[in-house]
């Protein structure tokens, strides 16, 4: 049965080689000097991060996009915070409507999230505005920070906030001295990865942030025109940066092993 | 878990409010909020590029009398379809290799790779695959070292598949990994030890334990496959357009917002259906024989 088991690892591995295709020849054709990325690649070059560099529309669309996903994951990680703690500590009538609520949004389609957004902005007066996007992906990416935030709990043994009370801390005083401190690397965790998500998000972007573009918003518009290789270098550098922050936090979740409070 | 409260708080607390209530207020105020009013604009009317707060069936009628809705409509649904049927039978051997024959360790890292491509950029991940798709593109240039080609594969639904699968692939590899990690594995050793052959052990013993795990997994990808427009508007030519390019049209180029949402409850109707009859197949109890 020997060749069928590395059969399967071949086969695993050419899945894994079609997953991180366009990963890597998006960095590849990044530094190619043909107008239309082929192969055989033609000579290496910075002329793609050269034009990205000196486009001021690409530097205005990052400290777009910087902000709002610093925001994003700000909100994101307190909401989940909180609604993680809720789930861990209390039993009350209507919780499961309570979970469905907090974790159905990333259920739903994002081009309807996005029609829905643009009308109920533009209904209460706040469309076009780079804290719509803020707000909107705050409610897309708290269900991840919830995870985050609830497995971590799951690990912390019942009875530490009860001793933390019967040593005559509030609760308030055990939340901060107790809970919060041993759910910091899933709190820093949850922050990156909302962060990355927000980062990426660009059909609810796209709809409700009229003038104020970030970063995925202005690839999507480029691509409409036609093929350019400046989206590699673009793309390339959205990939770094997402790619860090969702490592950055996976390492932070993977922690929890190392440290027991 | 304790629920005790401490014994000098029995009085009425703020505390447990103040972690209940934030997603709360948060979600019905911008989650709820913008799909109920979503359902409420299908009814509405568009005057002189105005919308009109009314409730009027006019949209529904609209929409659903022409036929290039209903054409939109099931493409979209068969290609998801497709992609759901596709995807699930090609991550599995991958899964199964992943759960079963390979070390802790070589799984864990599997798992975090194929996590990452979720959480970076989509859109940058299809503007490659056009490239490498093209006409005169990489697979192209490497068949014809060979001989072979061109082939056109942009503007296909090959095309479109390939832009789901880059989107849904990691996600059901993942999902089945998980589902065949926590089958018991003395039962399946049970049914080796019992003379059954090891590909009928997939199908009578593997798949019906994991069945739960892998109609989530298949769920999830109807749903992403489904709701996406990158795949199919870039990869896949458009042509007919499918339901999430027929509401950017209607509300980019037409400002008609309210057809758009009855495209939208319409998805959100199908979605909804269709996740019902997949839960309740993937948690339905096995006959007893």
């Amino acid at each position: 049965m020997n060749w069928l088991s590395w059969g399967l690892r071949g086969y695993t591995l050419l899945l894994f080689v079609f997953v991180f295709a366009p990963i890597f020849f998006s960095v590849i054709f990044s530094f190619n000097s043909a107008r239309f990325p082929t192969i055989p690649l033609e000579s290496f070059t910075f002329h793609w991060y050269q034009t990205i560099w000196s486009d001021p529309d690409v530097w205005t669309a990052v400290r777009n996009s910087v902000v709002v996903s610093f925001c994003t994951s700000i909100i994101a990680t307190f909401l989940g915070f909180c609604t993680a703690y809720t789930d861990y500590r209390y039993n009350f009538r209507f919780k499961g409507a309570y979970l469905a609520l907090v974790l159905l949004p990333p259920t739903i389609p994002l081009i309807i999230m996005a029609l829905a957004m643009l009308a109920w902005f533009s209904k209460i007066g706040a469309s076009g505005q780079l804290w719509s996007i803020i707000i909107a992906h705050s409610v897309l990416t708290a269900p991840f920070a919830m995870a985050i935030c609830r497995l971590r709990l799951n690990q912390m043994d019942g009875d530490l906030e009860a001793a933390a009370w019967n040593l005559g801390a509030s609760e308030w005083r055990s939340m901060r001295e107790v809970i919060v401190p041993f759910c910091k690397p899933a709190i820093v965790s949850s922050l990156f990865l909302t962060a990355a998500v927000s980062f990426d998000e660009f059909a609810i972007s796209w709809f409700v942030s009229g003038l104020n573009k970030t970063v995925p918003v202005l690839i999507l518009e480029i691509v409409q025109g036609n093929i350019d290789p400046q989206v590699n270098a673009i793309g390339t550098f959205v990939f770094l940066v997402s790619m860090t922050l969702v490592i950055i936090a996976q390492l932070f979740f993977t922690l929890r092993h190392s440290k027991v409070l | 878990m304790s629920t005790d409260q401490p014994v000098h708080r029995r009085r009425f607390s703020g505390y447990p409010l103040t972690w209940r209530l934030p997603i709360i207020f948060w979600q019905i105020l911008f989650f709820v909020g913008p799909l109920l009013f979503m359902v409420a604009m299908s009814f509405f009317l568009v005057k002189n590029y105005r919308m009109v707060e009314a409730f009027e069936f006019k949209n529904w009628e609209k929409m659903l009398t022409r036929g290039y809705f209903w054409d939109s409509y099931f493409l979209t649904l068969i290609l998801a379809t497709l992609s759901t049927i596709v995807t699930s039978l090609l991550a599995f051997p991958a899964a199964f290799a992943l759960a079963f024959k390979v070390s802790p360790s070589v799984r864990r890292w599997a798992i975090f790779l194929l996590v990452i491509p979720f959480f970076t950029s989509y859109l940058v991940r299809i503007f490659s695959w056009y490239v490498i798709l093209a006409e005169s593109g990489v697979i192209n240039a490497m068949l014809a070292t060979i001989g072979l080609g061109p082939y056109t594969m942009l503007n296909t639904k090959f095309g479109t598949l390939v832009g789901y699968m880059t989107l849904t692939l990691p996600l059901v590899m993942v999902l089945q990994t998980f589902a065949l990690s926590n089958i018991d594995r003395n039962l399946v050793q049970a049914a080796h030890n019992l003379g059954c052959s090891p590909w009928r052990a997939v199908y009578t013993v593997i798949v019906p334990l994991a069945k739960t795990g892998l109609i989530v997994a298949a769920l999830f990808c109807f749903i992403l496959s489904f709701g996406d427009f990158v795949s199919p508007y870039y990869l896949g030519g458009s042509k007919p357009p499918t339901l999430p390019i027929l509401i950017i049209d209607t509300t980019k180029s037409g400002q008609q917002w309210p057809r758009a949402a009855v495209v939208a409850v319409m998805m959100m109707v199908t979605l909804i259906t269709i996740a019902f009859a997949a839960l309740s197949l993937a948690y339905r109890k096995r006959a007893s024989r």
